[in-house]
């Protein structure tokens, strides 16, 4: 996993959205699965691509499990394959399939991060895109979903960019950091790397450091 | 969303069922029109009992909105028969104020059209005066106004005005006298109040007996002659002009007068009233089946309910598609909003009598107008419905590799929803007010009891239509609500 953090404003969104098409890049080319991205074929790129977002982007008419399968089902999926793809995350995801029925706005915080986590990972995407996903929830379930996510990193075989502006979160989930500013990134390091620099600091205060070398 | 698929299907299907009902049941009626007043009906009324009487099916298209509507319906066979006067047809068809009668003839035959039947009495611009003025001062003809300078004149403000009015009179008797312009009912009540001595009036005003009042002889000649007569189609079969035909020489001034008053002032229905003098003068032996109220009122409900269902249901397969294809193109989407704001803003009236050239009379005009006044509330709450949708979940949809247009009808549409329906049910609130004007086009519905109540002064009647309309009205807020739950989840339901 590759975290990106930096301040707000600093460009972490707009290179996630360079990511999956959502913007088009002003110069230079996108590559995405190590070719030129093909803007006219976008909506089968992106389902190549898990995505998630802070306050969850659950779809508030449809129930949980449909949330999770709608794209599955899109695709053009067999039910029995989708059952069997739900079961297995949500087992991953440690959620109760009795939520499935619910809709959203019956879910706790902690439960709809989890469904929204589900819904990008059904396709079983290569690459999965992370915007401050566990942003609007409360430290003890965030600790839950941390470890659950770890969890899911190491049973999928998957390739994760996540936006983050916590600094804890990014040290102990990923294993590379790009650190961006003013719209640029300025370092790239690998946790290993930066733990070894810095041993004495704490994550935030490691930010807080890496930021004024920058200046 | 299979719920919404399944009221979609039934409203086909009953829309479908009406449409296919009509077509079967089309047993080619004889269509009889008339304008908006009350000799009109009468004389509307007669000519279809008689012919109810002789076993012919009549359909009744009463209470036209003018000469002009009523004349194009005739000419395009929409109306078969409708009762019309001679200086009427000169003067505001023809336009040719020196056609004479064999003129008339020539031109009405040009127009494939025949002015068989003529009642017998002359319905002119006349001079009223109270008899007992006319008494004290021994006026007979208009010649004798003249030498009575300080008699008080008052004229409604149209004959005040036309060339062929006042002025006329005036030069033509050499009258001293000045005159000004008054509401035409509140004359008589002036007249009547010895207010004022000379109005103008019309030759069968049902109001010159309840008021007294005598007509003062055209001694010189200057108004026109307005002979009442039938109006029909060259192509109507011989057999039923035949039957018209009894009607010939039937009513003078004085016998028009009477079943007016008994109309305007009695407050008797144009029918009963027609009905009663075809019996007393033998041209029928019994009293044709009068439609009971209830009757009348379900055949209009009904028949308002399918214009403004047809109406609706096209507004809706129309509309709804419309603003989701023009949706994600923002210019377009506004250009379609203002053109239908543009087509609410013309009154409802014109924009039947602006359809009439195009559908001539009848359902097919009505249910236009009423659809493209129900496009502006649908195409708006629709594109509004979509431009609300949270953009958070729009990028969400997108970013999960949804096709534009499954973004469009998995996540914007079924969110969009509630505003769609809040559409549709304003589109179909004003659709059931607006459907009321469609009896003016001859189409039938809950106006028609309006329209003829208010020409009537019958509040009973107006009531007989205003009633179920606003009942429809409050019907169809409460199906929308209930649509609404069963549709649209609890959460989803704004406010």
């Amino acid at each position: 996993m590759t975290a990106v953090v930096g301040a707000s404003g600093c460009g972490k969104s707009t290179l996630l959205k360079l990511c999956n098409g959502l913007l088009q890049p002003d110069e230079g080319t996108v590559f995405a699965f190590g070719e030129p991205m093909d803007y006219d074929a976008l909506p089968n790129l992106r389902r190549r691509m898990g995505y998630a977002v802070q306050g969850t982007g659950l779809f508030p008419h449809l129930k949980a499990r449909d949330n999770i399968t709608l794209m599955a089902s899109l695709a053009g999926w067999s039910e029995s394959a989708i059952d069997a793809r739900l079961a297995e995350l949500l087992q991953l995801m440690h959620l109760d399939s009795g939520l499935l029925t619910r809709h959203p706005h019956q879910l706790s915080g902690g439960q709809q991060q989890r469904v929204g986590l589900c819904r990008a990972m059904m396709l079983r995407p290569e690459v999965l895109l992370l915007d401050e996903p566990f942003g609007a929830i409360d430290p003890i379930t965030r600790y839950d979903i941390h470890q659950q996510m770890l969890e899911i990193l190491a049973a999928e075989p998957v390739t994760v960019l996540m936006v983050t502006h916590d600094m804890r979160e990014a040290m102990l989930l990923a294993n590379r950091i790009l650190l961006m500013h003013g719209g640029k990134i300025r370092l790239d390091a690998s946790v290993a790397t930066l733990r070894e620099q810095h041993p004495e600091l704490e994550p935030e205060a490691l930010l807080q450091e890496l930021l004024r070398a920058q200046r | 969303m299979s719920f919404l698929r399944q009221v979609l299907v039934n409203t086909l299907a009953i829309v479908l069922a009406m449409v296919f009902t009509r077509f079967a049941i089309a047993q080619q009626p004889i269509a009889v029109g008339s304008k908006t007043f009350s000799e009109s009906h009468v004389l509307a009324e007669l000519s279809a009992q008689l012919l109810e009487a002789e076993g012919f099916v009549v359909e009744r298209k009463l209470g036209l909105g003018g000469t002009l509507i009523s004349y194009e319906a005739l000419r395009s066979g929409e109306l078969d028969i409708y009762p019309e006067y001679t200086g009427t047809l000169i003067r505001a068809v023809f336009n040719e104020g020196d056609l004479d009668e064999s003129g008339l003839r020539q031109r009405l035959a040009e127009a494939g059209l025949r002015f068989p039947v003529r009642f017998g009495f002359n319905n002119s611009y006349a001079l009223a005066v109270p008899q007992s003025v006319a008494k004290a001062l021994d006026l007979k003809q208009i010649s004798d106004l003249r030498s009575q300078p300080d008699l008080r004149f008052a004229f409604s403000h149209e004959f005040v005005n036309r060339d062929d009015g006042w002025p006329a009179v005036r030069s033509l008797y050499q009258l001293p006298q000045q005159a000004s312009g008054i509401e035409h009912t509140l004359a008589y009540r002036a007249l009547a109040a010895g207010q004022l001595d000379v109005t103008d009036a019309y030759t069968t005003d049902g109001e010159l007996a309840v008021f007294d009042l005598e007509l003062l002889d055209d001694d010189l000649e200057l108004f026109p002659t307005y002979y009442a007569g039938l109006l029909v189609r060259d192509d109507l079969p011989p057999e039923i002009t035949t039957v018209l035909s009894r009607l010939e020489g039937r009513l003078d001034e004085k016998v028009m007068q009477s079943l007016n008053q008994r109309v305007v002032t009695d407050g008797e229905t144009p029918a009963a009233v027609a009905g009663a003098f075809l019996v007393e003068s033998g041209l029928t032996k019994e009293l044709q089946m009068q439609d009971s109220v209830l009757r009348a009122v379900t055949r209009n409900t009904l028949v308002h309910l399918k214009l403004t269902a047809l109406a609706l249901f096209l507004g809706c397969v129309i509309a709804i598609p419309l603003a989701l294809g023009v949706a994600r193109y923002p210019r377009l989407a506004s250009t379609l909003q203002y053109t239908a704001g543009l087509v609410q803003t013309i009154p409802a009236l014109a924009l039947l009598a602006l359809l009439i050239p195009v559908l001539g009379l009848g359902q097919p005009t009505a249910v236009l107008a009423l659809f493209l006044y129900s496009l502006l509330p649908i195409v708006r709450n629709t594109l509004a419905g979509l431009f609300s949708v949270d953009p958070l979940l729009k990028a969400v949809a997108e970013s999960l590799g949804l096709t534009y247009r499954q973004q469009l009808f998995r996540i914007e549409l079924p969110l969009a929803m509630p505003m769609i329906l809040a559409g549709v049910r304003t589109a179909a609130v004003i659709s059931i007010g607006t459907a009321t004007l469609a009896a003016f086009v001859g189409a039938g519905g809950l106006g028609q009891p309006i329209i003829t109540g208010l020409s009537l002064n019958d509040h009973g009647l107006i009531l007989q239509g205003a009633i179920p309309a606003a009942a429809l009205a409050v019907l169809a807020e409460f199906a929308f609500e209930a649509l609404e739950r069963y549709a649209v989840p609890a959460h989803l339901r704004g406010s």
